[in-house]
């Protein structure tokens, strides 16, 4: 369960540490002289930074520490070894893999038409769509569980098959759903930041299609947005228990490390470890996508 | 040939077009004049195709292209606000036309060079729409407009973010290239001085309307309506007297007025004199008395006060007049023609004399 815990909060706490690189980046810039006055914050700067850096990285460290310790009591790769070697922990690694780039890939076809239609053509629209798209964080998911748990068990058996038989297609939908909240706020952000109007109207008379100003001129601008929507989705898909549980997928990442937690909490560590290193090595494409971007005008979401 | 045939476009119960009838022949620059919210944007946008009339139709060369989407136009636009893709760099910009048209890569960003070169910016090819100045932008905008040889150019106030230099220089190097290449132009501006110095023919609207469509020298010397002659240019309102045969009554002259409109002998109306339509003499018995006088370099600009309060401007050449402040000055129209306006409606706060 600490395991879990990790994971799922590998979004936020990944936002946490973003937050704080940017600071080390600031202060660690060589700054012109400015004067006396410039003295006094980089003093007690440092101060919260080294707080903040210990709070982050002392549970790392100890979590680290612990992943490395085998069942023998001696340090090694063992448990590391274990999650490429056990078939189940590997095969439940690839679904939510899988889980995570359908629902993201998902999650942009959906909504950025969506919020482009609505900024352009339905702008009265906007109130209702922010209030449909945070009804997932409105409505308990523990609700949206036994909904479907009910879908699942009353409904014809050729539906079942279809739809809840595998994880890919019984988990996906219900994600992209659960990421309306984030995904829509953080690609009608990027949205919001661009000249639409005059930037499709621009595009049209030039002759292209709505599907080439769709793909050639919105997208890489609003791409830093649609990348933290992608991210906060793929974070979501790689943490989230509860539904997945109650819905009986055991062959997901998230279900799979409580299952191995009960009996190797070594292994469970080591998968939340290669989790969140996941996630920081996805938040720093994120930055490094957004900061190659020579014409960066577009929002930083993260 | 470009054709408005009564097109409107109502926003609820905002008519922002009431019925507009224009037609602009092949290769000429029209411009259409008038005060903010009069509905120019909403011409232009229509003919682009952004927007579609709830009434009316288009035709080109006497095809119905009311109901063609926008990329299948074939107009290139020029907007007001800053329009250049930001991930692309200036010649992607204005290749980009190009590569809808599927031509290939090699000869397309030929093609955007030989425009960078048209407009000046060459050297900046490689740069990014945030490093260039407001004016270069739109310099841009326009060689990104002209690289699909487009039929008909729309140019929507696209200087007016630009300040005054930048905008005179920019009005010289548009005409030309729109001479040079013979393109069919609609120009949109609230600037009079804008619209009379580089289009063909000038329209004046008002409130969704066309108010007067003529040569710059016609709408200003000939104005159709009293709105149309107070926003053009500045305006001196004197008080007269219809006459019996379609002429009016001003500071004991008699003239002829241009629009009677059937308004009966006798009655009271203001005509309207252009301040070079009128002239001073110094005269001890004169009606009025200069009260100001700006130096304009070759022209004077006076102010005179009559005895009964009214105020009149007056510019003449700065060889003939002599007059100081203080001198007391006879009056005389030198125009034989005038607009009048029924009196009482006072002057439209957008169209208060600009004293170019
Ligand atoms: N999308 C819209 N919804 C409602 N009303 C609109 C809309 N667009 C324009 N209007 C109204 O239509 C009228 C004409 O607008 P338009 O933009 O054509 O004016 P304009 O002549 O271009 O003015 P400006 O010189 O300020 O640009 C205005 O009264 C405006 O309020
Ligand atoms: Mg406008």
């Amino acid at each position: 369960m600490v395991a879990i815990g990790t994971v799922g909060l590998g979004g936020p706490g990944a936002l946490g540490g973003g937050a704080l690189i940017g600071e080390i980046d600031e202060a660690g810039a060589p700054r012109p002289p400015a004067g006396r006055r410039w003295q006094r914050p980089p003093a007690w700067r440092l101060v919260i930074l080294v707080i903040a850096f210990l709070f982050y990285a002392f549970p790392f460290a100890a979590a680290v520490k612990y992943s490395l310790v085998q069942s023998d009591g001696s340090f090694g790769f063992n448990n590391y070894s274990q999650i490429v070697s056990d078939g189940a922990v590997r095969d439940s690694l690839y679904t939510s893999l899988e889980i995570s780039a359908i629902a993201a890939v998902a999650v942009v076809l959906l909504m950025l038409p969506t919020v482009v239609l609505v900024r352009l053509r339905l702008p009265r629209l906007t109130l209702l769509l922010e209030g449909v798209t945070i009804l997932p964080l409105v409505v308990p998911p523990i609700v949206l569980a036994s909904g479907l748990a009910h879908l699942q068990g009353s409904a014809p058996e050729w539906l079942v098959k279809l739809w809840f038989n595998h994880p890919l297609t019984g988990l996906t939908p219900t994600y992209v759903v659960l990421a309306m909240p984030f995904s829509y706020r953080a690609i009608d952000t990027g949205v919001r930041a661009i000249d639409l109007r005059t930037l499709v109207d621009a595009s049209r008379s030039l002759g292209a299609s709505w599907f080439m100003t769709l793909t050639r001129v919105i997208l890489p601008n609003v791409e830093t947005a649609v990348l933290g929507a992608i991210f906060l989705t793929v974070a979501l898909c790689m943490g989230e228990v509860v539904l997945s549980s109650i819905m009986l997928y055991n062959n997901v990442l998230p279900v799979e490390m409580i299952q191995v937690g009960a009996s190797s909490p070594g292994v469970s560590v080591a998968i939340s470890i290669l989790a969140l290193v996941f996630v920081f090595v996805l938040l720093f494409s994120l930055s490094f996508l957004a900061r190659r971007r020579r014409g960066s005008t577009s929002v930083r979401v993260i | 040939m470009i054709r408005f045939e009564g097109v409107q476009r109502h926003y609820g119960s905002v008519a922002a077009l009431a019925g507009l009838d224009l037609e602009i022949a092949d290769g000429e620059l029209v411009a259409l004049l008038g005060p903010s919210g009069c509905g120019k944007t909403t011409a232009l946008r229509i003919l682009g195709g952004f927007d579609h009339p709830t009434a009316g139709r288009l035709l080109v060369d006497g095809r119905d292209i009311t109901g063609v989407p926008a990329n299948k136009r074939d107009m290139g636009m020029v907007f007001q606000a800053y329009s250049l893709f930001p991930n692309m760099d200036v010649r992607n910009n204005v290749a980009f036309g190009l590569r809808m048209r599927r031509q290939d890569k090699a000869s397309r960003l030929q093609r955007a060079d030989e425009l960078l070169e048209l407009v000046g910016l060459v050297e900046h090819a490689d740069r990014y729409p945030h490093q260039l100045s407001g004016g270069q932008q739109q310099r841009v905008a326009i060689a990104r407009a002209l690289a699909i040889e487009p039929k008909v150019l729309l140019l929507d106030e696209p200087l007016s973010a630009l300040d005054a230099r930048v905008r005179a220089q920019l009005r010289v190097e548009i005409r030309n290239l729109q001479q040079r290449l013979g393109i069919t132009t609609l120009f949109v501006t609230h600037d009079q001085s804008e619209a009379l110095s580089m289009a063909d023919r000038v329209g004046v609207m008002q409130s969704g309307r066309l108010e007067q469509l003529d040569t710059p020298e016609n709408v200003y010397r000939h104005p159709a309506t009293a709105f149309a002659a107070e926003f053009v240019g500045a305006m001196n309102r004197l008080p007269g007297r219809m006459g019996d045969a379609g002429d009016v009554q001003v500071l004991g002259q008699r003239l002829s007025v241009l629009n009677p409109d059937g308004r009966e002998p006798g009655a009271p109306v203001q005509a309207l004199l252009r301040p070079e339509a009128v002239s001073v003499v110094r005269d001890t018995a004169g009606a009025g008395e200069v009260t100001q006088r700006t130096f304009l370099g070759a022209s004077v600009r006076l102010e005179v006060v009559l005895d009964g309060g009214q105020k009149v401007l007056v510019e003449a050449s700065s060889h003939d007049v002599g007059v100081e402040v203080g001198t007391r000055v006879g009056l005389r129209i030198l125009a034989d023609a005038v607009v009048v306006a029924s009196p009482g409606v006072a002057p439209d706060p957008e169209a208060t004399p600009v004293v170019a």
